[in-house]
Formats: C-alpha cells, sequence, structure tokens
C-alpha cells in the first residue's frame, strides 16, 4: 500500500507525477532532455545507465521500466541482461563500460567517483558532456528510485504493464501524455 | 580539482549549471517549486531538510549553503540548524519535524528504509500526506544534487564565511540561475 493516496491505476512514478504535479513538470523535462534529448550516447545507453543504477538501488519498478525500455531501444534484450550482471563483462563499448563504472559510483556516493574511474572514461573516448550527462542521468535515477520506494509505491499486478510501459517511453518519452493517463483504468 | 571542465570561478552546483544550462534550468526550477512553492512545510523547515541530508551525504557544499540559508529563514531561531544537525532527537524541534527528519534520513539511505511504522509515527505527530510527500521528495532530490556536485568534483568556496552570502541570497530571491542573478 502506497503511504500516500495516489490513483491506484498509475503503479510506480506515474501516480506521484500526477500527485504532485508542479514539481512533475521539471522532472519530466528534465529526464526528457537527458534520455531523450540530443545527445552523442544513444537512448539505450541512456536506459541502460538508468537500469545501473534503479538496480543498485533495488528498485523493482524503475529497474523493470529501464531495462524494458532499454530492450526495446537497443533490440536484444540480452545486453541490458548482461550489464545488471556485470557490466564490465557485457557487449557493450569500452567507453560504456566506463560510464556505467562512473554510474556506479555515482549510486554509491558522489564521494566515491574516483580520478580513476574518471580517467579511464576519457581515455576510452568519453568527452566531458558524456560524463557529465552519466553522473547526472545516475544522480537523477537515485532521486526517482528513493521517491518511488520511499513513497511504498505500488508494482503493477500484471507484469505485461511493462512492456506497454516500455512502448511508451520510447514513442512518447517523458513528457505528461496530452491526454493524462485515464485511459489506463480498467 | 573538478573532474570536466567547469567554469572555474563560481562553486558547486552553480558551476554545474552554468556548463550545462539546458539541464540546469529544470534543476533550479525543481528545487525552487520543492523549497519555495506552496507546501504545508515552511521554507526553514525544507531547507533544514536539504541541509540534514546533504549532511548525510557529506556533500560539503550542499550542506553548508542549505544550512546558511535556514539560518536566515529560521531568524532568531537559527541555533536550531546546528542542534539538528547534531543531534534532532534532543533539539527543540516539534515531534512533528523530528518524525520528518527520521523519514528524510531514512530516504537518504535508501527508498526502502522507510517504514510503515515511520509513516505512522509521523501521522500521529499531527503530519499530512503533502508534509510526507513533500519530505520523501526533498530527500530524493537532494541525493540528486549531492551525487552530482560531488560526482563531478566541483569546487566548495575557500572560506566558509562565503556561506553566509549564498544564504542570504537564496534566502531572500531563492534559486535563481547564475547568469540570470548579479
Amino acid at each position: 500500500m502506497p503511504y500516500i493516496p495516489v490513483a491506484s491505476h498509475l503503479p510506480g512514478i506515474t501516480g506521484l507525477l500526477e500527485y504532485r504535479m508542479d514539481t512533475a513538470a521539471p522532472i519530466r523535462a528534465l529526464t526528457q532532455f537527458l534520455l531523450r534529448g540530443p545527445n552523442t550516447l544513444s537512448e539505450g545507453e541512456r536506459e541502460l545507465i538508468a537500469t545501473i543504477v534503479s538496480n543498485g538501488n533495488e528498485c523493482q519498478f524503475c529497474t523493470t521500466a529501464h531495462a524494458a525500455a532499454a530492450d526495446v531501444l537497443l533490440g536484444n534484450p540480452s545486453v541490458t541482461n548482461a550489464v545488471i550482471k556485470d557490466h564490465q563483462q557485457a557487449p557493450v563499448s569500452h567507453k560504456m563500460k566506463a560510464l556505467l563504472e562512473i554510474a556506479r559510483l555515482v549510486r554509491i556516493s558522489g564521494k566515491a567517483v574516483t580520478d580513476t574511474a574518471i580517467q579511464a572514461a576519457k581515455q576510452a573516448g568519453a568527452t566531458d558532456l558524456e560524463i557529465h550527462d552519466t553522473v547526472l542521468i545516475a544522480a537523477l535515477f537515485c532521486l526517482y528510485n528513493r521517491y518511488v520506494d520511499g513513497l511504498a509505491t505500488a508494482m503493477p499486478e500484471d507484469p505485461s504493464y511493462f512492456d506497454q510501459l516500455a512502448v511508451r517511453l520510447v514513442q512518447h518519452g517523458y513528457n505528461r501524455l496530452p491526454q493524462g493517463y485515464d485511459h489506463l483504468k480498467k | 580539482m573538478p573532474h570536466i571542465n567547469l567554469p572555474q570561478e563560481v562553486p558547486g552546483i552553480r558551476s554545474l549549471v552554468m556548463y550545462r544550462p539546458e539541464t540546469g534550468k529544470y534543476l533550479y526550477e525543481l528545487v525552487q517549486l520543492l523549497l519555495r512553492g506552496e507546501s504545508p512545510l515552511s521554507a526553514a523547515d525544507r531547507e533544514l531538510i536539504a541541509a540534514y541530508v546533504s549532511y548525510l551525504n557529506n556533500c560539503e557544499f550542499c550542506y553548508q549553503s542549505h544550512a546558511a540559508a535556514a539560518r536566515c529563514l529560521y531568524g532568531e531561531q537559527k541555533e536550531l540548524v546546528d542542534e539538528v544537525l547534531q543531534d534532532f532527537a534532543t533539539a527543540p524541534v516539534s515531534p512533528k519535524l523530528k518524525a520528518l527528519l527520521v523519514i528524510a534520513g531514512k530516504v537518504q539511505k535508501l527508498g526502502k528504509e522507510v517504514q510503515p511504522e515511520d509513516i505512522e509515527t509521523a501521522r500521529a505527530a499531527g503530519a499530512g500526506d503533502r508534509d510526507i510527500h513533500d519530505t520523501v521528495l526533498i530527500a530524493a532530490t537532494f541525493c540528486m544534487f549531492n551525487r552530482y556536485v560531488d560526482g563531478l568534483g566541483t569546487t566548495t568556496p575557500e572560506y566558509v564565511s562565503d556561506y553566509i552570502a549564498m544564504g542570504e541570497r537564496i534566502s531572500t530571491i531563492g534559486y535563481v540561475l547564475p547568469n540570470q542573478s548579479k
């Protein structure tokens, strides 16, 4: 049971973003820009950063949602699974391994990010902007994961919810749907 | 030394939002709404929650600047801020604020740490849905800001007294992007 009254047809973050809509607007806009805006990291790569952080924070809703979105965007579910298991052994570029390592450290603490980790990313070809965006995406998911679990939001009853959510995140991104979410009511 | 090529002349979050204004504008909009927008919690109490979470995350810049802002907003009661940061259990604040600080401290560790008993204690002390929501979201937001500020190795002001002016600025004009304020 969520700790505050959120709409029962909106599990996870969706109900919270509808509960307080003024703060939801910049949170959504920030996420849309970071995960879908123009970037030298692909949308799939950015979803992998969101996934590894959410998994580390043990946030089931966010992990499942962003893994599903990454799977659709990467076109190959084995990549996300491998990243969750051990990003250093996953079939991603050296640059992505180094950026995922930075994301892993940011999740622990901002202070945990070492010069060594930053140098490894730069040597693998990461730009300052890519490092910046990796850190901010990782930090943003430390917000989301705590918001979602700190208020004990619900998981969807039907696991196929995440397939539909992944399609929505790929097709529409993170902006609020213009028609709202009443169509999700059973 | 910052990990990336940030503007040299400004510390902390300000160097980051100048580096990437496209994300900075949303970050400032969020913190302005959360700490100054409509809420059952006073601006001073909200700054205190931000300072407390930043203190637990060991983020010097955020902790010092929000503690300074909270001191300004509490005015004559400014000593509360340091009493709470040292040990809020014995600090002269309301049972409701104490219960909300417990929740904020748990959110700082991990979302899952917040237990139904913590929420019940807060409600029994008079906290409503929005008090609880806003506390959790402020704590979560500062877990983002603290990681952003420290994860990129931003600089901190040379003197602790530099935070006094910062606290005065954000307690009067709020959160305004560096290129839009003097």
